[in-house]
This record gives structure tokens, C-alpha cells and sequence, in this order.
């Protein structure tokens, strides 16, 4: 159990079933009136923005957050399926829940399931990642045009810039903390 | 450490230096009174630090007041107080409190007090009348603006005081709708609290609903609590028991009563009395946001 003592940017707690994280926090106090806890708190899942003000005395449910390694299964619709390769337990994410991770993932990937409760609510990449270029313009001998960088896409449908000698079928690294071309994969 | 702290301890040094000078000048007396006390003025709100088998003061109040009893017509001080519980962009657990007290005078003599003391501190530091805060200008030459409890409610709070004070929404209110609403241009005095908002306070004559307390603004700062001194020992204890009967309402334990301060109390003379939060005022001239810019050390550093 946190009280409003505990209140500070980076705290998760749960408020009517959902996991929050503060993003925000100010303390407030007329000399010799009451405390106000102002807070900003983003959904976990959703991503919904909230403005909570609390008084002494409040307390609140700690989040239950756990996050496990699991290998990445397949994709059906929208549903991600993830499985905990010790206890062979799978969970079921939403895509929506997914962010940027899903323009990375390639089947049997290792990556970090974020569960509240038994419900998968996030997931983090290795930083980085390596990916086949499946499409790309070639690198034309010759060009002055002085562009340094040029389109590609990877076998997940990711499109990002890479280097003008990057050529299809070739692989690269990508740095999925920021999901640019990081570099060349050799052989 | 920063070099924006790094000057303002500077200023900080410049400030206390400002407000001894100006106290001295008009004749007060600079007392020291202890630090751990038996016994702090129970207030439902404050949260005293134990120190021993005693605690560490929240304010020097109590023993100044005591000095008033016995003779003393002016006096001020400059110490360290401790808050339990209060830390936040503006407030740091220990901090350092200017007080001051004068005999045979009301609130009306601390507000020019008040006006006076800030255009002496922000000329002399600042080098002229105005200062830049927040974005916003303030000009301390130039008087202070004076508006009611009553008429910030209705002007800035959308509501009665009465409406707030049912709904236990008055301190919410006040920070959030009309404190920023507070004019900017020049010092505010926010002034005649309701009596339950007032615990050792003198009633305003003519009007026994409203206390006769202040609290000075500039900037939108909260920079000083006021007020006309209740001289009554038996109007004193039940306003402590009452702030008693308030704490255990909120599941916080009974403080003991400052006996010794109440035996005195009988023989005050007529005078008033304020606290100055001096890292606030520091806050103020350093165009600083926070009073983590103006402490040597915060509670986390140590």
C-alpha cells in the first residue's frame, strides 16, 4: 500500500483496475492549510492522461507489474502471441498495446513482456535488432546529387533510411530504441 | 552545484544581511529562542518533527510570544523550522523562518511592515523597486494591493467562502483557483480569514466571523502569515483542543498543549505577530522556481 507520501515522477500504482505511472507531481501547501498532492498519471494500457488531486490520509494499490522474457510466436490479426519458453505459457497482446516494438519483431525474437496480472500490457526490444532489407531503390554509380540516405523497407514492413549501398536482400542492424539504421551485418 | 545556486547563496547571504539592517533600524530586538521545545501550538495541519522527548519547533512563536509577556515591545528573529511531511517545488522539511512581533499594534502596522521590509530587501539587492518573476512584473514601490478572503472567493474562486468551508474544499480553492489568479503587478494582501481559518488570531471588531489574520503574496509566492495576536488563554486552549479534535478526525495522533504558553498568554499586551518564509523571499529575488535553486542543501542530499 503507497500513501501520498510515496507520490513521485516514476511511480506506478492502480486506480479503478488500471495501471497508472506518475508523470508528473507537485506538492502543494497554504502555511497552515492542507497538503494537495497534485498529480499527472498516463493508463498504462491506453495511454489516457489523467489529473488527480489527493490529501493527506489517501493511499493507494501498488501496480503489479512483472516482466518476463518470452519468445515472440505469431501474429493473428491484431493479436500478438508471446510465450514464456520455462513454463510454456502464453500470453495475448493487442497490437495497440504494442507501439513501435511490432516494426521490429520477427518470429521466435527474445524480448521482455511487461504482465499486469496476467495481462500482457507492453513489451522491450533488445536494442538492437537485425532485419532483412526486402525492398530498396539501387545505389546508382554516379549520383552527385549529395543524398547520403535513401529509403528502405525490412521484412517486417518497416521503413526507415539507409545508407546509399545498402542493396535488397542484404542485412542490417537496426537500433530499436530510436529505430534508425545502425549497421551493415556482414557475410 | 549549479552556478545559478551558486549565486543565489550569494543573494540569500545579501538577503538576511538586508533584513537584520532593516529590523535594527527601526528598533526591534534580534532574540534566539530554543529550537526543541516540550510543545508546539497543536495545529491540524502541521506535522512537528520529534526531537527527544520533545519536538523540534515549527515556528518560534510560542517563545516569542513568551518575550512579548515579559516586557519585550519589538523583537524579530531568523531560524530554522521544521515541517514533517512537506516537500514539493516550494516547500523543503527544514527551512528558515523570519518572525517578527510588535507591541501594542494590529495587522495594519504588519502590512506596511511588510511593504516597507520588501521594497528596502528588493532595492537594496536588486538595485530598484521592480523585479522580474516567473515572466511576470512586480513593482515594490509602489503599494501593495489589499483584497478580502471573501471577495477572492467570490471574484477568483467561484464560490462563498461558506460554500468551500462545507465542502472541505477552502485550502483547494485557494491554491488552485485563486492563488494563480492573484494580481501579479504589485504585493498581495490576502486579508480577514473565517474565524476557523485563524487559530491565534484576535476577531476582527465589528465582525466576529472573520479573524483578523493576512497572508502576503507577491509573484504568486505564499510569503508571510500574519496576524492581530489572540490574547485570550482560555479562547487560546480551546482553539488548540479544537485543532486537536480536527487531528484525530484524520487519524493523526493528539499534540500535547504548550501549557507554559498558555499561563503566560494572560499577560500579553495588545501586539501582532508574522512569519516571513525567507528561502520563499529568496525564491522571489533569485527569479527562482523552485527552492531547491536556493538551499545550500536539500533534504535529499544529505
Amino acid at each position: 500500500m503507497y500513501t501520498v507520501a510515496d507520490l513521485k515522477k516514476g511511480l506506478k500504482l492502480t486506480l479503478d483496475g488500471d495501471p497508472y505511472l506518475v508523470i508528473a507531481f507537485d506538492f502543494t501547501k497554504p502555511g497552515k492549510g492542507q497538503a494537495l498532492y497534485r498529480t499527472k498519471m498516463r493508463n498504462m494500457i491506453n495511454g489516457t492522461i489523467l489529473d488527480r488531486t489527493y490529501r493527506s490520509g489517501e493511499t493507494f494499490e501498488p501496480a503489479s507489474l512483472e516482466e518476463r522474457q518470452m519468445e515472440y510466436l505469431y501474429k493473428e490479426g491484431t493479436h500478438y502471441t508471446f510465450m514464456d519458453q520455462q513454463t510454456y505459457e502464453q500470453v495475448v497482446m493487442e497490437e495497440a498495446a504494442m507501439g513501435d516494438a511490432k516494426n521490429f519483431l520477427l518470429e521466435n525474437l527474445k524480448v521482455d513482456v511487461l504482465l499486469f496480472g496476467e495481462k500482457a500490457i507492453g513489451v522491450t526490444l533488445p536494442n538492437f535488432v537485425n532485419l532483412r532489407v526486402i525492398q530498396t531503390e539501387p545505389w546508382a554509380k554516379g549520383d552527385t546529387s549529395g543524398n547520403d540516405s535513401k529509403p528502405a523497407t525490412v521484412e517486417t514492413g518497416y521503413v526507415l533510411r539507409v545508407p546509399p549501398f545498402i542493396e535488397e536482400g542484404e542485412l542490417i542492424t537496426i537500433d530499436t530504441r530510436n529505430g534508425e539504421y545502425y549497421t551493415r551485418v556482414k557475410g | 552545484m549549479s552556478s545559478f545556486r551558486r549565486a543565489n547563496l550569494h543573494l540569500r547571504a545579501r538577503i538576511m544581511q538586508a533584513v537584520r539592517e532593516f529590523f535594527v533600524a527601526r528598533g526591534f530586538l534580534e532574540v534566539e529562542t530554543p529550537h526543541r521545545i516540550p510543545a508546539n501550538a497543536p495545529e491540524e495541519h502541521i506535522e512537528p518533527g520529534r526531537a527527544g522527548a520533545g519536538y523540534l519547533h515549527t515556528s518560534p512563536e510560542l517563545c516569542m510570544k513568551r518575550l512579548l509577556c515579559r516586557g519585550y515591545g519589538k523583537i524579530f528573529q531568523i531560524c530554522r523550522c521544521w515541517r514533517d511531511n512537506e516537500r514539493g517545488r516550494r516547500h523543503a522539511p527544514e527551512f528558515t523562518m523570519l518572525e517578527w512581533y510588535r507591541c501594542d499594534s494590529d495587522y495594519s502596522d504588519l502590512m506596511k511592515d511588510c511593504q516597507e521590509l520588501l521594497e528596502q530587501v528588493v532595492r537594496t539587492v536588486c538595485g530598484g523597486t521592480m523585479l522580474s518573476y516567473q515572466g511576470g512584473e512586480i513593482g515594490f514601490g509602489d503599494g501593495m494591493r489589499r483584497i478580502s478572503v471573501r471577495e477572492a472567493f467570490e471574484r477568483f474562486g467561484g464560490t462563498t467562502i461558506e460554500a468551500a468551508l462545507r465542502n472541505g474544499t477552502f485550502d483547494e480553492i485557494m491554491v488552485t483557483a485563486i492563488e494563480p489568479a492573484l494580481p501579479q503587478d504589485k504585493p498581495v494582501i490576502l486579508m480577514d480569514y473565517p474565524a476557523q481559518m485563524a487559530a491565534l488570531a484576535r476577531l476582527k471588531p465589528g465582525d466576529p466571523t472573520v479573524g483578523e489574520r493576512f497572508e502576503l503574496y507577491a509573484g504568486g509566492l505564499e510569503l508571510a502569515n500574519g496576524f492581530s495576536e489572540l490574547n485570550d488563554p482560555h479562547e487560546q486552549r480551546t482553539r488548540f483542543l479544537e485543532a486537536n479534535a480536527g487531528r484525530a478526525r484524520a487519524g493523526l495522533p493528539a499534540l500535547p498543549l504548550p501549557e507554559p504558553f498558555l499561563a503566560d498568554l494572560g499577560y500579553m499586551p495588545p501586539a501582532a505577530g508574522i512569519a516571513l518564509g525567507i528561502d520563499r523571499l529568496v525564491m522571489l529575488c533569485a527569479d527562482a522556481e523552485r527552492i531547491d535553486d536556493v538551499i545550500a542543501f536539500t533534504p535529499e542530499e544529505l
